[in-house]
């Protein structure tokens, strides 16, 4: 079983990698809203990346609201 | 379709249309790719009179209010139907507000019975904000696990009375919604809409885009909003038609659903419809050279032929691949909500796909004007709907000038906002705010804003007021909130932002770590409402006698500012 941290550190190289940012340039805090700039639809995108990463399935109403990595790991994390 | 002339209000059409269409199919509901669910009209009458039944017990009379927090799906449906068969009056609310922001509204609209999605009640219980909205006394959710702690509220599943619920006749001007156009942060607008300004709204939009049994419309906007409220509700039952529902709003569900359901039309707001010329054209880059040019030859030969009206079988017969991609069966796209850019608009046609595009505003009862493909003019937002009358007041040399709208679908008023309700309907002209002409054949064309607010792309509006609360307390002499368009007048309806205006104290520079606690404060708005630059004023903001900002004018001072170089980032 990942611990969070690992979990928050997947996450953060799997949007590294999908949206093709600078390695390292992620952090937990970070509104991914703002720092990928990428809309509530790409956000959606990468849930569904996400579900195939950790085999789990994300329902959409677990992430209203969300906006930072951090969060999102312990959304997914409840989930593992 | 129902002659809705013989109506008085929305239940009493559905009512009918239950009656009419027993085994037409009206819902379906799928989550991923698994369908869970379709109901006929007939088991959707058995499935809702008993939640009636339960409300009529349990008090509920005409005239009260329910409120609808759900996501789109068919309980939605039910449950609004229920309340109208009572006599209600729904309050449709955003699923998507932060439970602060519901209560807000919950609490403004005097709602007294609240049906919402277990995850969203979850929130909402356990929210601060809960404890200053006593008049909500009746909580019903759907969905809770079992043995849940549902902290006061029922089942929505096993509110279920015995016997038949007696149904309320409504007038067409009784109350039939309360819909909140925005609001949550400062004055709530609730547009209070009639049984009598949806029924007029329905016989207007299917007079161009027409509703009949056979015909499934994917519902994606959310349902409180008044676009999915009309096309994804009442106006497909009032036809014998069927609405569709996905659980998970995911991209590659929605494209499986468009073939799994052969769609016959959806509605989207502009940034969706974005992503899909993004996704197609991306599509149409990676085709071979030869294929491409073969597939540009089409391309061409449709745009030829369908210049005067669209031609569906030809199109479809002709770029067969980008027709099957959605199902094969798809009229049109509905876009609303927001402004679209004129070439996407014309993406879409090209390949003989329409975009029902149009201009309306919740005040309005949805759509005013409508694009009627005939021809389809991708610079304008089409010609007024029938039964509209349209005008442009104090029109500039160019023709530009504030468009207002007088007709049986504007609303009531605003909830107890006379002040802002007589400056909004005037002589009983709908003043919108926006910025129009007419052009030589009858086509509005739009030309920003008169407003203080935006419209983004999702289809959300924001008034600058309704976010200064979020910078109450910033560490400064004085701010605003402004449309950047508001203060600087564009003839454009796109890439709207709004900005923070903000004056220094007395030897105060702007610090690093004053640019940060702005930053901070504006990551905790939702994404849709974040300010998006920052102009540092350096003169002391008009004020009235009470100390209130006069807007107008601090708008006109800061208008004389290099909009470029005024603008800072956050």
């Amino acid at each position: 079983m990942r611990t969070l941290e690992q979990t928050t550190q997947e996450i953060l190289e799997l949007a590294t990698k999908h949206f093709k940012v600078a390695p390292g340039s992620l952090k937990a805090e970070d509104d991914f809203y703002k720092k990928l700039g990428i809309d509530s639809l790409q956000t959606l995108d990468m849930l569904s990346r996400l579900e195939d990463h950790f085999h789990i399935e994300l329902p959409d109403y677990e992430v209203q609201g969300v906006s930072d990595f951090k969060t999102l790991a312990e959304r997914v994390q409840a989930r593992l | 379709m129902l002659d809705l002339s013989k109506y008085s209000s929305i239940g009493e059409a559905v009512r009918d249309a239950l009656e009419t269409w027993p085994r037409e199919v009206c819902l379906y509901e799928s989550d991923r790719s698994e369908e869970k669910q379709r109901i006929t009209y007939r088991e959707f009458k058995e499935r809702s009179l008993p939640l009636a039944k339960w409300l009529e017990d349990s008090g509920f009379q005409a005239g009260d209010r329910a409120s609808i927090i759900m996501t789109n799906q068919s309980k939605w449906l039910i449950s609004a139907y229920a309340i109208f068969y009572c006599g209600g009056t729904l309050v449709p609310l955003d699923y998507k507000l932060k439970p602060e922001e519901q209560w807000t509204l919950l609490k403004h609209s005097a709602a007294n019975v609240l049906i919402t999605e277990y995850p969203i009640w979850r929130q909402l219980s356990g929210s601060a904000g809960r404890a200053e909205v006593p008049n909500v006394k009746t909580v019903l959710v759907t969905e809770a696990p079992p043995n849940a702690d549902l902290a006061g509220a029922a089942s929505w599943e096993s509110a279920k009375g015995s016997g038949q619920p007696v149904f309320v006749p409504r007038k067409r001007d009784d109350l039939a919604c309360l819909v909140y156009s925005s609001g949550t942060g400062g004055t709530p607008k609730g547009c209070m809409m009639t049984h009598g300004n949806y029924l007029e709204q329905c016989v207007a939009l299917t007079s161009i885009y027409p509703f009949w049994p056979g015909v499934k419309y994917l519902s994606i906007l959310p349902t409180n909003h008044a676009i999915d409220f009309m096309v994804g509700f009442f106006g497909p039952f009032i036809c014998g038609a069927a609405v569709v529902h996905l659980r998970t709003l995911r991209p590659e569900y929605v494209r499986e659903a468009f073939t799994k359901y052969q769609i016959t039309y959806v509605s989207l707001v502009p940034l969706v419809l974005k992503n899909l010329q993004k996704g197609l054209q991306a599509r149409i880059d990676e085709l071979p050279p030869a294929k491409r040019r073969i597939f540009e030859q089409l391309r061409n030969i449709n745009k030829a032929l369908t210049k005067s009206r669209p031609l569906l079988p030809f199109s479809r017969l002709l770029l067969k691949q980008v027709h099957d991609a959605f199902g094969g069966k798809l009229q049109a796209i509905i876009v609303g909500g927001a402004f679209t850019e004129p070439q996407t608009l014309q993406f879409f046609y090209d390949l003989g796909i329409p975009v029902a595009n149009g201009y309306g505003l919740t005040e309005a009862g949805t759509a005013v004007t409508v694009n009627d493909l005939r021809p389809f003019r991708a610079d304008t937002v089409g010609k007024p709907l029938p039964g509209m009358e349209v005008r442009i007041v104090n029109p500039d040399a160019d023709g530009i000038g504030q468009v207002s709208v007088r007709s049986r679908t504007v609303m009531a008023g605003y909830l107890n906002e006379p002040e802002l309700t007589a400056q909004t309907i005037v002589d009983g002209w709908l003043m919108t705010g926006d910025m129009g002409r007419f052009d030589a054949t009858g086509h509005l064309q739009l030309f920003g804003r008169k407003k203080n607010m935006i419209v983004t792309e999702e289809g959300k509006n924001v008034y600058a007021e309704d976010v200064e609360q979020a910078f109450e307390g910033l560490p400064v002499k004085e701010y605003c909130v402004f449309a950047a368009n508001y203060i600087w007048p564009s003839r454009s309806m796109v890439g709207e932002q709004l900005v923070l205006v903000i004056h220094l104290d007395h030897g105060q520079s702007f610090s690093e770590e004053l640019g940060k606690e702005i930053a901070v404060r504006n990551s905790r708005l939702s994404n849709y409402k974040r300010i998006q630059g920052i102009v540092v004023y350096e003169e002391d903001f008009p004020l009235t006698a009470s100390l209130k900002i006069i807007r107008v004018s601090l708008a006109e001072r800061l208008g004389q500012l290099a909009r470029d170089k005024a603008i800072l980032p956050v």
